[in-house]
């Protein structure tokens, strides 16, 4: 299991962002989450203005484990990079 | 109007366009309800799986249908939100991939 930070930029919406929060809550991985649609004026500029560092589709969910970028719900993916 | 109401009405127009809901009703129920509050919300029922401007012209390319489900079902046999499905992709007789952002990034913020 992995102690790297994870975070997490999503849509409240979006059924992709809510499999890879069922994985990570399966798992039982702490993460920071940020539902970008549910924030609103400098928060949601930020959130935003972060998501496209790492990301810039600027698409849903984004996930950083550690300092891997993972864009989509990409299960296999999301594992390894937890060690799961 | 209820998810189940949006569901029925969408299905009759779409199956005939042969465009399919994916056959995981949870998936799809949630989607109707996300579109029905993006329409709350937005006034527009925008794709729940990407961020909507807010502004109607701008978000035109991705008010459900959006634009981008034609070349992904053709592609993948699935919209980006794995709403809309081919026969196929429900079928299980092509494999079930991850359908990429087809959106250009100059629509995007």
């Amino acid at each position: 299991m992995t102690d790297k930070p994870v975070k997490v930029y999503a849509l409240s919406t979006c059924s992709h962002c809510r499999n890879a929060r069922k994985l990570l809550d399966t798992f039982q991985v702490k993460y920071d989450l940020v539902e970008v649609d549910l924030c609103t004026g400098d928060e949601r500029e930020r959130a935003i203005n972060d998501v496209k560092k790492v990301n810039p589709q600027c698409s849903f969910p984004t996930l950083i484990i550690g300092d891997k970028v993972i864009v989509g719900y990409k299960e296999d993916e999301i594992k390894e990079a937890l060690g799961l | 109007m209820t998810p189940a109401e949006l569901h029925d009405m969408l299905r009759k127009t779409q199956e005939t366009k042969g465009y399919f809901f994916n056959t995981d009703r949870e998936r799809v129920d949630q989607l109707m309800a996300a579109l029905l509050l993006n329409k709350e919300r937005y006034g527009y029922m925008c794709c729940p799986c990407r961020l909507s401007s807010g502004d109607r012209a701008k978000d035109q390319d991705i008010i459900c249908p959006c634009v981008y489900r034609e070349p992904d079902v053709k592609e993948y046999g699935s919209c980006y939100c794995n709403l809309y499905v081919s026969q196929a992709w429900n079928e299980g007789r092509i494999p079930r991939e991850y359908v990429p952002e087809r959106r250009p990034v100059e629509k995007m913020f």
